[in-house]
């Protein structure tokens, strides 16, 4: 990806910003990053070096936030984003199983993206809709009590959609 | 905007609001938690809002589209108040019906009520409905009630009055006594008494001083604190002010994770609000008093929900634990005295202010007073959250409330505590569910994760499952808890491999014993008790998966295989097309399909795809085809 000045005046904005609230206490790291995350929808190298460069941090300070929250996505999504929550209650109502077709139907592993950049597969350890369980969350949209075949017809619908 | 500035001026305010509220005929409420959108009730709230609209009923008619009302299960919910009618499992097809019915000949349609399953009669009223009517609605009582985005909601059923009761009838030490009074204990883990938590605090010379707000719900299972923040977060805000004032605290933070998106949206707009009404900044309700809150975005991390960890990630830095003492009460927030109490706890602050401790005393057991909010999930018929008197029996919640079990299936245990907790076997369903007796069981209260698990729910893998959640969300900074959480799951996984040793039971037992003791913080502390408990209660599950190399409960890939009954199969070809990896043979009409299990990987595909029933799990291996093998092989 091509970083454009655009992105550049985007970025030392997020940290302007942020360096401006009026906790002056506060770190602002966590939340430099959760704006470029909003910004870009995860977290691409160069807006981090450029971060790093801003704030005077070393870059392995930031990569530690990142790496521990399990919010912060070090690779771009799919267009088509799937969450499966492995949650206690979705555990027990099957998600297991879900994950393993999901795997087998996208041929790829949790935390890849399809080659043609489809599809992108994610767990989550809940998404706070137990009551629904098992859930998965498609592009932000919730899908409760789903099943195996749902799933199945859930992504041949998506592929046919953006086809 | 006017401020608040006296407690006659909030007075006025509320009658006004109520006022407000008797001009309209009668009120559709619709539940917009985050279980009713899983269910869909989006595209039925905006057919309501169109019918009324076209039907030119707004003046008459009232919408509110509130907060998670509990019985998620059966959502999408609506009630119909004063007619009290309660709809199940609403579909946008429905509303033109019910506005005729229920709004337009005041009857109610009887095919949207709930059908109680024992009797099959029809309840209409939600009072009536066994899931409500055992349960004690203190903190969630006016979730039903209340638009979360609408202050003269929560004026309408009194708000913060609490606040002003507090704030020109009460001194600071009233406010502590009072709590200490009722018992209010922790509802986010430990149950460590608010009011002397809030003495110590406010005892520390240093000054200023912070007030916090755990909203960071790590346990996975577990949604009750953002269904009280989503639904009814003045409620929290007025708590918080309350406890700010007791130990003399000016600013305040709320620590949501940024995976609850409606959660954070909803707390920082009544923030606001707050603010314009005088509720929150400068001379609060016209006194000298001052507090100001603060929204801080989590990013999902399980050990950020333990105190000092949150801390850390409130003044932006990873959230690792660290050595107490210092506890957070004398050095917490940017090292000064810091108050954390859960979402739960703040949530019983007003209803004690109002009602007095002797009320709040009234409810409960010995020592656990007040009612408590358990998300109750798994498998149970009536999921959902519910709020129930301390010292309630598991019978009673897993069957009266609950409903019982799916599919007529027999119930195994109850987990609680999340993945600091364990699992109570059905024989112990009758202790009394209040902080001491769940400890007592091995278990602990948590913050009110309840999962159901049946007969095909394997316990050793439910062990398994919490360790290798621990595994992926301890901070890595204490030794025991990052080398000997994985050392555990090995050997877990072992077992449930078929690789597994009558001496592994052993080790794991003393691998536990030393993270117990030797852990730095509360995660790596409790994170033995799932192992413990299981082996304790389901030894014998264990010692199938080692001796038998069999999953009793049919849930372990290797220890099972599937079997077609022949009598039963139709010979339909559907599983053979469904199965993932060609292990079925037979040719469509002809002799049963037979499924070959060196091949199979206990998907579960067939058996959801059988019309007939005719594909059986079996515990064990099969001769000839013994799945532990091909583990032994790899
Ligand atoms: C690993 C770990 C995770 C925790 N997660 C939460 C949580 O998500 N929510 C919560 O309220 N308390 C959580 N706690 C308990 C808090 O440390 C703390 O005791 C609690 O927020 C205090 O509030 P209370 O006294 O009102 O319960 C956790 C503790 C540990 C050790
Ligand atoms: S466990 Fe899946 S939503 Fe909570």
């Amino acid at each position: 990806m091509a970083f454009e000045t655009e992105e550049l005046k985007a970025i030392d904005k997020i940290i302007a910003e942020n360096l401006a609230s009026k906790d002056q206490q506060k770190s602002p790291l966590l939340p430099v990053l959760q704006d470029i995350q909003k910004f870009y929808g995860w977290l691409p190298e160069k807006a981090l070096i450029r971060a790093s460069q801003k704030l005077s941090v070393p870059l392995v300070s930031l990569y530690g936030i990142a790496s521990f929250y399990n919010e912060f996505r070090l690779k771009p999504l799919g267009d088509y984003h799937i969450v499966v929550c492995t949650g206690t209650a979705c555990h027990v109502r099957g998600a297991p199983l879900l994950v393993s077709e999901l795997e087998r139907t996208l041929g790829i592993q949790v935390g890849e993206v399809t080659p043609d950049q489809k599809f992108s597969l994610e767990t989550a350890r809940c998404v706070g809709t137990c009551a629904v369980a098992p859930v998965i969350i498609v592009d932000g949209e919730y899908h409760g009590k789903i099943s195996k075949k749902e799933v199945q017809q859930l992504v041949t619908e998506l592929r046919e959609e953006g086809e | 905007m006017e401020r608040i500035d006296s407690p006659e001026k909030l007075k006025a305010l509320q009658q006004a609001a109520q006022k407000k509220q008797e001009e309209k005929e009668s009120f559709i409420t619709m539940c917009g938690g985050t279980g009713c959108q899983g269910s869909g009730c989006q595209k039925v709230i905006d057919k309501l809002k169109s019918e009324v609209e076209k039907r030119n009923l707004s003046d008459t008619i009232g919408i509110k589209i509130t907060g998670c009302q509990g019985f998620c299960e059966q959502g999408p919910l609506m009630v119909i108040r004063p007619q009290g009618s309660f709809y199940i499992r609403l579909e946008p097809e429905d509303i033109p019906e019910i506005l005729e019915e229920t709004i337009e000949n005041k009857k109610s349609v009887d095919r949207l009520l709930y059908t109680d399953p024992e009797s099959q009669q029809k309840i209409e009223k939600e009072q009536d409905i066994p899931f409500y009517k055992h349960q004690k609605r203190l903190v969630f009582k006016n979730n039903g009630f209340i638009e979360p985005t609408e202050i003269d909601d929560y004026f309408n059923v009194d708000g913060y009055s609490a606040l002003a009761k507090t704030l020109y009838e009460m001194s600071p030490e009233d406010v502590i006594e009072e709590t200490i009074e009722a018992n209010l204990r922790g509802r986010g883990g430990a149950g460590f008494p608010a009011g002397k938590k809030w003495k110590y605090c406010r005892q520390e010379e240093a000054e200023p001083k912070y007030l916090a707000c755990n909203a960071d719900e790590g346990d996975p299972g577990a949604y009750m604190d953002r269904s009280i923040l989503e639904g009814n977060p003045h409620l929290v805000i007025e708590g918080m002010i309350i406890a700010a004032y007791a130990i003399g605290a000016h600013q305040g933070y709320i620590y949501v994770r940024a995976e609850y998106p409606l959660a954070v949206k909803h707390t920082k707009q009544a923030i606001e609000v707050a603010r314009e009404y005088g509720l929150l900044g400068d001379n609060i309700m016209g006194t000298d008093f001052s507090f100001d809150l603060e929204v801080a975005e989590g990013a999902g991390a399980f050990v950020a929900g333990e105190s000092t960890a949150l801390m850390h990630s409130i003044e932006g830095k990873r959230p690792m634990p660290r050595q107490t003492p210092p506890r957070s009460v004398q050095q917490g927030l940017f090292g000064k005295p810091t108050v954390l109490n859960n979402v739960e706890t703040f949530g019983n602050v007003p209803l004690i202010i109002m009602n007095g401790a002797e009320w709040f005393k009234s409810i409960g057991t010995e020592n656990s007073k007040g009612a408590k909010i358990f998300s109750l999930v798994g498998k149970v018929n009536n999921t959902g959250l519910i709020e129930v008197p301390m010292g309630i029996t598991l019978r009673k919640i897993v069957f009266d409330i609950g409903g019982g079990i799916p599919g007529g299936k027999k119930v195994k245990a109850v987990q609680t505590g999340g993945p600091s907790g364990g699992c109570i076997p059905e024989d112990l369903f009758d202790l009394k569910v209040d902080f001491d007796e769940l400890s007592e069981a091995g278990s602990m209260m948590g913050s009110g994760g309840m999962v159901v698990m049946d007969e095909d729910t394997c316990m050793v893998d439910v062990a398994k499952f919490f360790l290798d959640f621990l595994k992926d969300e301890s901070c890595g900074k204490c030794l025991p808890c990052r080398n000997g959480i994985p050392k555990m799951l090995d050997i877990l996984t072992r077992i449930t491999e078929g690789l597994g040793t009558e001496q592994d039971l052993i080790k794991l037992e003393d691998i536990s014993k030393t993270i117990k003791k030797t852990a730095l913080c509360g995660l790596g502390d409790s994170a033995p008790n799932p192992v413990l408990s299981t082996i304790e209660y389901f030894r014998d599950e264990y010692e199938a998966h080692i001796h038998d190399l069999a999953c009793p409960a049919g849930v372990c890939p290797e220890l099972i295989y599937y079997e077609v009954d022949p009598e039963e199969c139709k010979a339909c070809d559907r599983c053979k097309r469904a199965c993932p990896v060609d292990a079925i043979a037979g040719e469509p009409g002809g002799d049963p399909y037979v499924i070959d299990n060196k091949i199979c990987i206990s998907c579960g595909t067939c058996i959801e795809e059988c019309p007939f029933e005719a594909i059986a799990v079996i515990p064990g291996q099969q001769e000839g085809s013994e799945k532990v093998k091909r583990v032994a092989q790899k």
